[in-house]
C-alpha cells in the first residue's frame, strides 16, 4: 500500500473517518477535533515512509493520533486522574434489572433504538477517566491488539488489561444506569 | 482457582461469593480468550451454576459488542482543497523518498 500512487484516496477515506471518531471522543469538542485529526492526517501522510510495519499501520497512526490530541487537551496538571476499584464496579445482584443491549443482528431494523444506544454509549466513553478511556477506545471501539495498544499508550500489556476491564466494568454499569432510568 | 459451584443450598451469595468476585476480575481476559485453558473451564465450570455470574457476562459481552459496533454521530467536515493539495503533496514526497531510500538499499 505504501508504494502505491493508488492508494491515496482509499487512505484519506479509511483513516480519516477513524481519527475524526478517535479525536472527537478524546478531545471533547467537534473543533478540537477536527484540528487535531487533519493534523494527524497530514503527519501521516508527511511520514508515511517512516512506516517500518505496514501490518500495523492502524497502530501506527492512532498513536500519532494519540500524541498530537495530548498536545492538544487542556488538563490541570493538579487534576488527579481518576482510578477505579474492582469493588464499585461489581454489579448489585440485589435489585439491579437486567441490562438488555440490543443485538445487532436480531434488531437490524431498529434504527431508533440503536441509536439511542449510540448515543449513551458514547456519553458513557465521555465520562471515563482518560486511562480507561483511552483503552477502551483502540480496544474495543477500533479493535487493536492488546500488544498496539500497549505500544500506541507507552505502557504493558498487563497495564491495558487492567485498565480494559475496569473501563469495560463501568460501562457495563453506565448502561445497566440508563436502563434502570427508562 | 477452584472449580467447584457455588453451594446454592447453602451459604452462597450471588455476587459475594469469592469465586464469583474473582471470575469478575477475569472475565475480560476469559472472553477476550486471553486465559490458559485450564482458568477458561474454571469459570465455564462455574458460571454452569450461577445464574448471577452467567446474567454478568452476558452483560459485560454484551457492552463490549455495542463498543464494536460504536460509531460517533456525524461526519468530519470533508477535506477541503486546500488541505487536499497539502496531503498529496506529502503523499509524493514520501512516496519519492522510499523508492529512493530502496534503490540505495
Amino acid at each position: 500500500m505504501a508504494g502505491d500512487a493508488s492508494a491515496f484516496e482509499p487512505f484519506v477515506q479509511s483513516f480519516q473517518a477513524k481519527i475524526f471518531q478517535y479525536t472527537w471522543l478524546t478531545c471533547g469538542q467537534r473543533e478540537d477535533a477536527e484540528e487535531v485529526a487533519q493534523e494527524t492526517l497530514l503527519k501521516v501522510f508527511e511520514s508515511f515512509d517512516q512506516l517500518r510495519e505496514p501490518e500495523h499501520v492502524r497502530a501506527w497512526v492512532f498513536r500519532i493520533a494519540k500524541n498530537y490530541c495530548l498536545m492538544k487537551r487542556r488538563r490541570s496538571v493538579y487534576a488527579p486522574e481518576r482510578e477505579y476499584s474492582l469493588d464499585e464496579l461489581l454489579p448489585s445482584f440485589d435489585g439491579e434489572r437486567s441490562l438488555q443491549i440490543p443485538d445487532e443482528s436480531e434488531v437490524p431494523e431498529d434504527a431508533l433504538l440503536r441509536g439511542e444506544l449510540n448515543a449513551r454509549i458514547e456519553t458513557a466513553i465521555r465520562e471515563l477517566p482518560e486511562i480507561y478511556r483511552s483503552v477502551v477506545l483502540l480496544r474495543d471501539v477500533e479493535e487493536l491488539s492488546t500488544s498496539d495498544t500497549a505500544g500506541i499508550l507507552n505502557v504493558s500489556e498487563d497495564v491495558v488489561k487492567q485498565r480494559l476491564h475496569r473501563g469495560r466494568l463501568a460501562l457495563r454499569k453506565a448502561l445497566a444506569s440508563y436502563v434502570e432510568a427508562k | 482457582m477452584s472449580h467447584q459451584p457455588p453451594d446454592h443450598e447453602h451459604d452462597h451469595q450471588h455476587g459475594k461469593d469469592p469465586l464469583c468476585l474473582e471470575i469478575f476480575a477475569r472475565l475480560s481476559e476469559y472472553l477476550d480468550g486471553e486465559l490458559a485453558a485450564e482458568d477458561c473451564a474454571g469459570i465455564e465450570a462455574h458460571i454452569a451454576d450461577c445464574p448471577p455470574c452467567v446474567e454478568f457476562v452476558k452483560q459485560l459481552r454484551g457492552s463490549i459488542e455495542a463498543s464494536h459496533h460504536f460509531r460517533v454521530p456525524g461526519q468530519p467536515a470533508p477535506v477541503d482543497a486546500e488541505l487536499r493539495e497539502r496531503l498529496s503533496q506529502a503523499w509524493s514526497e514520501a512516496l519519492a523518498r522510499k523508492h529512493q531510500d530502496a534503490q540505495q538499499d
